[in-house]
């Protein structure tokens, strides 16, 4: 079981199994969007704001 | 024996989408690149290592990132899934209006103006309600529905202020009472992979905004629109959003050329992101021949 934590909160958050670098995950405690950035070590760092052009 | 193909990934973040692609790629035994659109770059004088991929799926984010590094690609002979001229019609809202018309596929009444006055007079025409898009953008973000001319004039005095350049071009719709729901259907090439319904209370039905998905069954009516749809942007990978409007049937809303799945796939059952790796290979094997 991996935890890293909250850059934001500072809370412990668990990295599920098969979770991807570049892959979004949101803090349970203060809500906040969260990039994987590497998974060994894993760290994780605030999530870029959505731009304007993002989509589909 | 064949060389093994090589296939790049272009991604921004990894969604739910990006990791069954990937999986299906590894189940594949693909070799396949992740390119990382905020890593990359590209130098102009020096193509050769683009051009050791046999295609590149185009999975930006952001439009502008994917647009222009298809381009890139594109200019030099490196096929892409998505091309560069399907992406920069449906990237655009009223491009894709645009060429919807000249193939005389239905749409959902449209008119374009350049000034907060002429929009409001393109309003005033329509009466109310009407609903105003920017021309570049998605997940249902930024769409205003005016309901009467004071919010009109507010909401058109805030888009020529606050707003880029870009929302100075004024796309109005004509405010459709669909029945709580929309289809997106999924193509591949030319056929109509699988379809959904994406349902809310809300006037905007888009699962990115908590719109729920049912299976639809992909009727005559909707596989030909859906085939003339794709090919009049110019096809590929693409989902076509159709909305039932009372009175002129099915119409197509919009054509996305990155499109997201998270709900398609699992509603339908339909593996999505083997049908994508599947094409993406078969255009890297059609280009090579």
């Amino acid at each position: 079981m991996t935890t890293v934590s909250c850059p934001e909160c500072a809370a412990d958050i668990t990295l599920d199994e098969g979770t991807e670098v570049n892959e979004i995950i949101v803090c349970s405690d203060c809500g906040v969007d969260l990039e994987v950035t590497s998974l060994n070590p894993a760290t994780v760092e605030l999530a870029p704001m959505e731009e304007e052009d993002w989509g589909e | 024996m064949q060389p093994r193909l090589k296939v790049g990934v272009l991604y921004s973040r990894v969604r739910v989408e990006e990791k069954w692609i990937f999986a299906a790629m590894e189940k594949q035994g693909i070799d396949y690149e992740r390119l990382d659109d905020r890593k990359i770059h590209f130098d102009l004088d020096d193509p050769a290592p683009w051009r050791t991929f046999d295609v590149v799926l185009e999975r930006s984010i952001s439009y502008n990132s994917g647009l222009y590094a298809l381009r890139m690609l594109n200019a030099w002979g490196v096929p892409t899934v998505n091309t560069a001229a399907v992406a920069e019609v449906c990237g655009d809202k009223l491009t894709t209006s645009a060429m919807l018309a000249r193939a005389g596929v239905p749409q959902p009444h449209n008119k374009v103006a350049f000034s907060p006055e002429a929009a409001l007079d393109a309003i005033e025409e329509f009466g109310y309600p009407v609903v105003l898009k920017p021309m570049v953008g998605s997940w249902g973000r930024l769409l205003a529905k005016i309901n009467d001319r004071d919010a009109a004039e507010a909401v058109l005095e805030h888009k020529s202020m606050l707003g880029s350049v870009q929302h100075s071009v004024f796309y109005i719709q004509e405010y459709i009472k669909k029945p709580g729901r929309d289809i997106r259907a999924i193509m591949v090439g030319d056929r109509v992979l699988t379809a959904i319904y994406r349902k809310s209370e809300h006037w905007i039905t888009n699962t990115a905004r908590s719109g729920e998905g049912e299976i639809c069954p992909i009727t005559p009516e909707i596989e030909a629109l859906c085939l003339k749809a794709a090919s009049a942007v110019g096809g590929g990978l693409l989902a076509v959003d159709l909305v039932e409007h009372p009175d002129k049937g099915l119409v197509v809303n919009e054509i996305n050329h990155t499109m997201e799945f998270h709900s398609a796939q699992p509603v339908s059952g339909v593996n999505i992101a083997d049908e994508i790796v599947n094409y993406v290979v078969q255009v890297a094997k059609a280009a090579g021949s």
